[in-house]
Formats: C-alpha cells, structure tokens, sequence
C-alpha cells in the first residue's frame, strides 16, 4: 500500500461537520438559525444561507437580510458535548483522536486504514459512521449534518482535502459512494494546485493565528498568486526573505512537504502532571477546577522553561477503569484557562452520552495532562489572573468547594458588556464560562446616552414604584418632545412616606430599539435628590435614577 | 566608661548580628499585625491606615454604605488580594469600577439561604476580603464563629448594611472591630432641573474597638467627579463645571424657571 511509502509527514484523516454550531443547537433544521458570537455571526444553517446570511455579519444585518431568523448565542460546551456523539463513533475506528475545536478532528490513517482495506475504504466507513451516529442523534426528519472526510499527507492538507469535500456535496443531502476526499500519497501538491490562495489558511499551524494567515493571503492575491499552485512554484528562498518562517510553512504545505512549521521545540520529558481525584467527583465541576489547577501547574513549568503549549492530552479515568483520552490542539497557545475548558467539554459530553446511552460512568479518580507539542513562548501569553499565584490558587480551590455546596451557577463574576442604563453595563455570568484571561473590559469606550460618571452604587433588579408629584400634586409626565411637565415636588417609592425633592435634573429621553416591535423600550429618566420633608436643612440627602416608562415612575437605582 | 573604638566597632557588629538573629527567630507575623492597604483618600481615616487583617468591618448607613464598601475592598484587589460578594444581588458593578475595583479579582456568590454560613466560612478561609451584603442573618454563636476565622486565616470581613433597618433584628449580634457609618452627604452638580449629579461630599464617622476607640469623623468625596473617592477640596475651591448629562438627552433647562429656596448645598454653581 502506498502509504507505508509516504515521507515525512504523517498520513492523516480529517474530519469537517458543516456549521457544527448550528447543528449542535439540535433543533430548526428547516428554517433559518444562525449562531452568534460576540454580536458576529460564525455560523449559519443552508437555509439562513440561501437568503444571504453568512459569517462575519453583524447582528443586525443578519437581521435585516432575514428578518425571520433564530439566532442563537454561542454555547461552546453545548458544541462539544453534541460533538461528543461523532467522537465516540470515531474512538471505535481509531485509539487517538486530535480535536480542534466542537465540529472537526482528525486522526493518523497508517494503522486504521491498514487494518480496514485502505485510505478510501476508511475515509467511506467514517463518513458513513458519522452520518448514520448524527442521524440518529439529530432524531428522524432532520436535514443531516454535511459531513467532510478527507485525507491527505499532513493533518493541514486533509483538513483542506475535507473542506473541499464538504464544498463537494454541498446542498446534495445524501452524497454519493464518491463523495470522499482522499488524496493519493505524493499527489498533495498536483491536488492543491488549482485552488484559491485563501486555502493555505485553513487550521494554522502551532504558533501562528487565523490572522497571520488572512494576511498573508490576502497579500498573495494582491500580488496576483490566486492559486496554491502558484506560491509553489515561487522559490523556497524568496518567500522566506519576503514573509518569513510564514512563507516557509506556505511554500512548504503548498509542494505537499508539510511539516508542523519551524518554530516546533521538543517537547521536555516528564512535564505530566496529573492529580488524583479523592473522593471520585461526580460532577464536572469539580474536575474542572482541578483542571485548572493543573493547567495553571503545567503553565508554570512550560513557562520556567520559556515555552507554551499547542496541544495538549488529556486524559481521565474513571472508577469503573474506564479512561479517556483526547488531544485538543490551539492555534497560537493555550492558556490555562482554555485548557480546563476543553477539559471540561471533553468531560462534560462523555458523561452525557453515558447517560444517554444508559451506561454508569462512575466517578473520575483521576486526571492528567500532558503537553504533546510545544512551541517557544513569545510572550503572547498572559499570565493566568496576573501573578499573585498563591491568593489566585486559594480563592479558586475555595471557589470549588463553594460550587459543589451551593450549586453550579451560584458563583458568578461581572462582566462589561456595555449599555445604557446602571443594570445593563454589567452582567453577572458563570464563572466557569469566562475565559478569565481574556474579559472584555469596555470602560474607556463611549455609550452615547447613558449617564455619566459616577455611576449609581445600587441598582434595582426589579424597579421600584414610584410616584411623583409636582406642588399641586399632580403626577409629573415627560411629553413627547421630552419635555417635563412641571418641576417635581414630592417623592415616594413603593407607597412609604413622602419625601421633599430638594434639587433635580434631567429628563433624559432614550428611545432603545424602536425597530422592534417588542423590545422596544421609551425611557425619560431623571436625578432626584431627596430628603425628608419638614426639615429645613437634611443631614443626609438620598440621590436616585427615577425612570419613566409607560407613563409610570419607576425606581432604577440609587446613588448609595 | 570609655569605649575604644575597636570595641564599638566589635559592638556594633554584635548588635547586627543579633538583629539578624532575631530577624530570623521572630515569630511569623500575627495576622492582626498586617494591614491590607487601601485607597490614598481613606488611609487618614482608618486606624492603622488599611484594613486590619482579620477584623470584621461594618459599613452602614444611613448613607453612602455601598459606595463606602466599594472604596474599602478597591485598594485590596489593586494590591493583588482577592474579593468575594455575598448576597450582593443589586450592586452597580460600573459604580465599583469606578470606584477603582479591579473586577477580575472580584467573584460574585450567591448561596441558598441554607447554605450561606457554609459559604461565607469557606470564604474567609481562603480570601483576604469578604464582603456581606447582610442578606440572611447570622445567629450569636455563627457570629463568633465567623470572627475567629476571619481572626485566624487573616482575612477581612466587610458587612455592608446599606438600608435603614429596625433595631429589633440585628443580622450580625457580634461587635465589629471597626464601624464605618456614612452620616452626612451633600450632593453638587444637580440643581432645580439642571446639571446632573457629579459628586458627594460625604461626612464618615469611624468607631471600633482596636485603636480606635474615640470616634472620628472625616470628609470625602463619594463618589467624585470621576467615580472615584477623592478627598475633598478646600472651601470656597468649586471649580466644577456644570455638565449638562447625557448629549442625547434632552435637558429642560429654563422649562421650570429659576428656583430660589435651594435647600440642599450646592458646590458645583453655575459658573456663567
């Protein structure tokens, strides 16, 4: 067979669900439903497609292009526990799988496709396996998932080789026999040849990001190389003084002698670290601070020695003797807050297909980690929290023990997500859904129509009733315009005693997306400072955000 | 008893060697010994100039409670230490960051009513502050229990008690070792339909029972101009511009008339 000939590289299969974030969501597979992440969209269904709406799109213009459409937040745990399904089908075929992110993978052929009559016969039973797991996952009735298969010389060129599959059969539900992509042994080249530059971007590999790659594709073009075929017959040389250890690996993966890029360090031995879980945890979320706890470890030790890591294994075992193994891999590095979420992902859709398919799983005993690829640190990476190593540990091991007393959710952090009043600037969201190295911090970026600084000190998660009144009594109303009625006199929230409005300001109008019929939202809201009545000079003035909506006063917040 | 100076010189080297030995033979610091350091604005009020690690602070009102809260727990997680909430449902986290919270070091926990005790002693195991929004309530002996723990693990724990509340039901029966009460407050900025609220001055009276037992009372401004505490300016200094909100709004200056029983103290005048 040809591939025990095959140089270099390692022979690989890779694997490329379509739209993997729509079709976790598990449901509309008819109508149009896109996902978004951070107000972009990433991904949408054929139908959603069809009417022109595509990834990159901002919220609203999906919107406009459809006005119909589902959109969903980005769940990636939720990706990868319905991803869990295609990987257990895979782990029968193959022992060790490398994930990539929720919706793609790839393994090494060499054994499995000896062992199952050739390249073809394997790329054909995985495709077939895959599609038969999804639909019966997905249930009767849905539209399947699209599925690409591809294999090639190096995890980069099948990677492509399955993109290309997948671009294949698009729109065609049920693909032929054919419909695999499997590239002879030395032939990546001649099937790389004809296709757009823009392919050459596809998974970077370790140390370089998606937008090194855009870039430099995007440059290629403009200097008119608009096929692969094109970069390969550039000189080795000349794209290396050009663009550098980029051009090298671009030249490299474009003649078919791919290899993982220049800047691979060996990996040091005995960097494993690995803990055992006593008593066994039942719930991920215990796991999953131990695995940061470790992630943080191996980050120390990878970091003493000047190097941060591309792709780890990890692997859990389970009281029953069960163990499993994955390899995540990162573009850039992983932080060792991302390795505990894949962690937690990988543990997380395990278990839920053990009790889905109504096995036990028992809990797990113990978990480890191990670095399988390394590359030099150029200092891209971040410390985990900063650097107060022993207080960060404490807190987070506390935080465990908090967790599995009052509940998963019960631990929160703020999160600046921006807005016009007091309550919507900040969100509280789950800690273990944050990537805590990288939090969106916005305060320097202006919100036209929100009230300045300083900002109210409490805020009313369920407004208040308030009533006020000018000096006849009569209730104060904002006009149309934005007019306020007479100046207010008296004050009461929820029905207790009157107070004096000593000063005020305002009304300020906002008129919050009035393009929507239901979330629509008129405001007019006002400064108020109260004090008791009868007292001619108060000891302590109250200051609060009052809001008008639907003609009634509501109590926002309070400047404590 | 005349000293040559070779044995003044044997003297000296003795008494640093001794130094060094007592240096290395004394006893780790005990907890009440260190001071978390806090904001610049408040080092003159506090006793000791931080907050005492191990005590139990109590902020109340009648005003300014929370924004008192904030300003304690801001110097701590700007020096690295790390801030747990609880029971801290309705806090405005955009007033804290302006305060000078670093928020990446503040969690946020919101226990069942069963489990808050359990939560708050794992806590003050493990963070330097502990803030305690007095959500539940807490029996004489969970009381003393929390203090000794906050006393041995050196951490701080902080009760805010923003609303006026009946005598009769006291959430925390135990004495604190430090009480913070905002007991005066004037706002500036904000008049009759102009300008907007820009900052408090804000009069605190601190009493306790460790080195601070005769009350004192000092002046800030809280929240300042920009959110954060700042100290007061002299008299007479009210060099603040009158801003006229948000540049959507549309303000109703003039609408109402002038108005000329100003009660409350206005510092930030019309300057035109």
């Amino acid at each position: 067979m040809g591939d025990r000939s095959a140089p270099g590289p390692v022979r690989t299969l890779a694997l490329r669900c379509a739209d993997w974030p729509v079709v976790a969501l598990g449901d509309r597979a008819d109508a149009p439903v896109a996902v978004l992440d951070a107000d972009r969209i990433v991904a949408a269904n054929p139908a959603a497609r069809a009417l022109g709406v595509v990834p990159g799109l901002r919220r609203r213009e999906a919107q406009a292009r459809c006005p119909s459409i589902h959109l969903a937040e980005r769940d990636e745990p939720g990706e990868a526990r319905a991803f869990e399904v295609v990987l257990a089908e895979l782990q029968q075929l193959a022992p060790r799988l490398e994930v990539r992110e929720p919706g793609g993978c790839s393994l090494p052929t060499v054994g499995p496709s000896r062992y199952h009559g050739g390249d073809r016969a394997l790329a054909r039973l995985v495709a077939q396996r895959v599609r038969t797991a999804l639909a019966t996952h997905l249930g009767a009735g849905r539209v399947p998932c699209a599925v690409g298969v591809g294999i090639a010389d190096g995890p980069r060129a099948a990677a492509i080789a399955a993109l290309e599959d997948l671009a294949d059969h698009a729109g065609r539900p049920e693909p032929d026999a054919r419909g695999v992509g499997v590239v002879p042994p030395g032939a990546t080249a001649e099937f790389l040849a004809p296709l757009p530059v823009e392919r050459l971007g596809v998974e970077p590999p370790a140390g370089s990001t998606v937008a090194d790659w855009d870039e430099l594709t995007a440059l290629l073009r403009r200097l008119g190389l608009r096929t692969i075929g094109r970069v390969a017959q550039l000189g080795a040389a000349d794209l290396s003084a050009r663009f550098g250890s980029l051009g090298v690996t671009a030249h490299r993966l474009a003649t078919g002698v791919e290899t993982e890029g220049p800047v691979l360090a060996a990996v040091p031995p005995d960097l494993r670290v690995s803990a055992a879980v006593d008593p066994p945890a039942e719930q991920v979320e215990r796991v999953a601070f131990l695995a940061k706890a470790l992630a943080d470890t191996l980050h120390v030790e990878l970091a003493g020695r000047g190097l941060a890591c591309t792709r780890v294994l990890v692997s859990a075992e389970t009281e029953l003797g069960e163990r499993i193994e994955r390899l995540w891999r990162h573009e850039g590095a992983l932080s060792p807050a991302a390795i505990a979420q894949r962690t937690r992902w990988q543990l997380e859709g395990w278990l839920a297909t053990g009790r889905s398919a109504g096995r036990e799983r028992g809990g797990i005993i113990s978990l480890s980690l191990e670095p399988d690829q390394v590359v030099p640190d150029d200092g891209v990476q971040l410390g985990f929290w900063g650097d107060d190593g022993a207080a960060r540990d404490r807190a987070l091991r506390a935080l465990a023990r908090v967790q599995a007393l009052a509940g998963a959710g019960s631990v929160l952090v703020p999160e600046w997500q921006g807005g016009r009043s007091p309550g919507e600037q900040y969100r509280l969201v789950p800690i273990d859904t944050v990537d805590l190295a990288a939090r969106a911090r916005g305060e320097d970026r202006p919100w036209p129509g929100r009230i300045p600084p300083p900002s109210p000190a409490v805020v009313e998660h369920h407004p208040r009733p308030v009533e006020l009144v000018d000096r006849d009594g009569n209730r104060v109303e904002v006009g149309g315009r934005g007019l306020i009625s007479a100046a207010p006199a008296r004050c009461r929230v929820d029905g207790g005693p009157w107070s004096e409005v000593r000063a005020w300001a305002g009304p300020w109008c906002t008129d919050e997306r009035w393009w929507d019929a239901l979330a629509h939202r008129r405001r007019a809201r006002v400064q108020v400072v109260l004090g008791p009545s009868g007292r001619p000079h108060p000891s302590h003035a109250e200051a609060h955000l009052l809001a008008l909506e639907d003609r009634r006063w509501w109590l926002e917040a309070s400047y404590d | 008893m005349s000293a040559t100076p070779a044995s003044d010189q044997s003297r000296s080297d003795e008494l640093a060697r001794l130094r060094s030995v007592v240096e290395r033979t004394r006893p780790v610091s005990t907890a009440d010994q260190r001071v978390l350091p806090v904001l610049g604005v408040l080092e003159d009020l506090l006793p000791g100039g931080g907050l005492q690690r191990g005590s139990v602070v109590r902020v109340r009102g009648p005003v300014g409670a929370t924004s008192l809260a904030f300003a304690l727990v801001a110097g701590p997680t700007r020096a690295g230490s790390w801030v747990a909430c609880v029971g801290a449902a309705e806090l405005g986290w955009a007033a804290a960051a302006e305060s000078g919270v670093e928020l990446d070091r503040l969690v946020v926990v919101r226990p069942t009513d069963s489990t808050l005790l359990g939560v708050l002693a794992t806590l003050v195991d493990a963070f330097d502050v502990v803030v305690w929004g007095l959500s539940g309530r807490a029996s004489n002996t969970d009381a003393r229990r929390l203090r000794a723990r906050a006393r041995e693990r050196g951490a701080v724990l902080v009760l805010v008690d923003p609303r006026r509340r009946n005598v009769g039901s006291d959430p925390w029966p135990d004495a604190a070792d430090l009480e913070l009460r905002g007991v005066g407050a004037d706002w500036s900025g904000i008049g009759q339909g102009w300008g907007r609220l820009t900052s408090r001055r804000l009069v605190v009276e601190v009493a306790g029972r460790r080195g601070a037992t005769r009350p004192r009372r000092g002046e800030l401004l809280l929240p300042g101009p920009t959110g954060a505490p700042t100290a007061t300016a002299s008299p007479g200094d009210t060099g603040s511009q009158v801003d006229t909100g948000p540049q959507e709004g549309t303000g109703s200056r003039g609408d109402t008339g002038p108005q000329v029983d100003t009660v409350v103290e206005l510092r930030g005048e019309r300057s035109a």
